[in-house]
């Protein structure tokens, strides 16, 4: 069975996670007017066979959102992290308006 | 290669069964290829056999890295239908369905496909508004649907749960008396011998570790097996399509997810046909031997685990129950997982790629089974012709970067939530 180290709530079973899919891609700032750019934020996935970085809630603890480092093959989590602690995106600042 | 018939049973009888051919040739590689199909799957298979009889291209090879039927066309729940809404969809299932009809023929090899016909039931009035309006599109598109009240439910599956307590109290079905499922083991074996009898070299316990290039088109791979040269190749590696499309450099958006399927102790005959849960992630069938097969929802996160978690046993058990109460104590024999290459929108893609070469199919989801006839005949065409087969146009790379993706369930871009 899956369990998470939620850094706040300890070693929980998955199922009070709901999955938020993968944490690598970054969303093209608000104005991006590059069609090719949200292509690639909203469809493209690595998708690797090994380790996988993705969010995680934790909906039936702390209502936090988590960033977990897992082995997409076997399942083994190297790091979880809360989501809010990680450094925020560049490309997520708005450019200053022209 | 010998046919299979009633004559030939008989004359190995006088022999006491032991001078049966190999149902296929253990090929070793040659230098080179017309063609290579990478993945010894239901779809890499077709692929071939349709390869050599529909366009006479026989000097084509199967790499498979493990062995055939190993993958999920020997681990799916084989449920046949074609009652898809959206156009390019209806019309390719619809296709399939009709090459499922004549395979065994085809092949000369007893698929047993059995059209015992599929149900959805449907949990309220609204949700059978929503089958009618699925029904009048088969039916405009020539396909067998119909809409069944609560009472003709009831006549058809009489064991399901039509109690005052039934948490989600049956209102009504929709049936496609066509659909049904067939013996997955026997359509890879059957597609195997087949392109065998035609000169394709089925080449098993070979995996394709990277391409060879020239330039930029690929003109072979890297094999276990060694360098193997190719005029095209043909990528149908299921849950695998991410691992060698980066090797490609593709980028693709695909993510893989594991789907579990589930069967129980053999039973006197209960389930005479295809059931699934309008108002939850279960589906079931009876097999041959007397086990209900049945299954329910992805793992819902990216995994190559090729085994599933036990949170799912749960779930598709408590919807099992829900809707079967009848089935609440009989013990399940086994458990498995497939890993399987899910696409934002639910559909395959079946292409050419931007790389000279190279062709693409894969993406298949849940729902690759009831594909592979059809899957592997547009896929020879857009491999021989180097153009889609029209049945394949809606399937392209290109869709969602143009806004036309077939999100059949209307589920959104997340390939989890699919
Ligand atoms: C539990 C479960 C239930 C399902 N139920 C249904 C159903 O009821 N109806 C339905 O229509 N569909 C169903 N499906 C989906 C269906 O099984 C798949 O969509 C379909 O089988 C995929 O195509 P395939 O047969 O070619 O795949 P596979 O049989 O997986 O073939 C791909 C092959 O590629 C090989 N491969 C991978 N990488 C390499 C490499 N590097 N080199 C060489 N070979 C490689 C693999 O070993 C594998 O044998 C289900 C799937 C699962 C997992
Ligand atoms: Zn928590």
């Amino acid at each position: 069975m899956l369990r998470i180290e939620c850094p706040c709530c300890g070693l929980r079973d998955h199922d009070e996670f709901r999955y938020g899919g993968d944490a690598s891609v970054t969303r093209p700032a608000h104005d991006d007017p590059d069609p090719q750019a949200w292509y690639a934020y909203v469809y493209i996935r690595a998708n690797p066979a090994g380790l996988h970085r993705e969010f995680w809630q934790h909906v039936t603890g702390c209502r936090q959102w988590l960033v977990v480092e897992r082995d997409t093959r076997n399942h083994a989590i190297a790091s979880v992290e809360l989501a809010r602690k990680l450094a925020p995106r560049k490309s997520l600042a708005r450019k200053s308006p022209a | 290669m010998s046919r299979y018939s009633a004559f030939s049973i008989f004359r190995n009888a006088l022999s006491g069964q032991k001078n049966w051919q190999r149902a296929w040739r253990a090929a070793e590689p040659k230098p080179s290829y017309d063609v290579i199909v990478i993945g010894g799957g239901g779809h890499g298979l077709a692929t071939a056999f349709y390869l050599a009889e529909n366009h006479g291209i026989r000097n084509v090879a199967v790499l498979e890295k493990g062995y055939v039927g190993g993958g999920n066309v020997g681990r799916n729940t084989t449920v046949i239908r074609s009652n898809y809404l959206l156009d390019g969809n209806t019309q390719f299932y619809e296709f399939s369905m009709k090459l499922w009809e004549g395979m065994s023929r085809a092949l000369n090899f007893n698929v047993m496909f059995s059209q015992r016909g599929q149900l959805v039931t449907a949990h309220s009035a609204d949700q059978l508004d929503g089958f009618s309006y699925r029904a009048n599109i088969m039916r405009l598109n020539g396909i067998d649907a119909d809409i069944l009240d609560r009472d003709e439910v009831r006549r058809l599956v009489p064991y399901l749960d039509f109690s005052d307590t039934a948490r989600f109290p049956i209102h009504g079905a929709i049936f496609q008396g066509r659909a049904g499922t067939a013996r997955h083991d026997a359509v890879a074996w059957g597609y195997a011998r087949a392109a065998d009898g035609h000169g394709v070299d089925i080449i098993q316990n070979c995996e394709v570790t990277g391409f060879l290039r020239d330039g930029d088109s690929i003109v072979g791979v890297e094999t276990t097996k060694g360098r193997i040269g190719a005029g095209k190749v043909g990528l149908a590696v299921a849950g695998h399509t991410s691992v060698l499309g980066a090797k490609a450099g593709l980028e693709l958006p695909i993510e893989s997810h594991v789907l579990q399927a589930f069967v129980t102790e053999p039973l006197k005959p209960l389930v005479d046909h295809v059931v699934a849960y309008g108002a939850d992630h279960f589906y079931v069938s009876q097999s041959d031997k007397g086990g209900l097969v049945f299954g329910g929802n992805l793992d819902g996160y990216n995994s190559y685990a090729q085994r599933g978690n036990l949170g799912v046993v749960r779930e598709v058990a408590e919807a099992a129950i829900a809707l079967m109460p009848c089935i609440s104590r009989v013990r399940l024999l086994r458990h498995w997982g497939g890993v399987m290459d899910m696409t934002p929108d639910a559909s395959p893609i079946i292409c050419p790629t931007s790389i000279e070469g190279l062709y693409l199919n894969g993406g298949w989801c849940y729902g690759g089974f009831k594909a592979t006839p059809a899957s592997g005949w547009c896929f020879a065409h857009t491999i021989a012709t180097g153009k889609p087969h029209p049945l394949i146009t809606a399937y392209g790379l290109d869709r969602f970067s143009t806004g036309h993706t077939l999100d059949e369930a209307g589920a959104g871009p997340s390939a989890w939530l699919q």
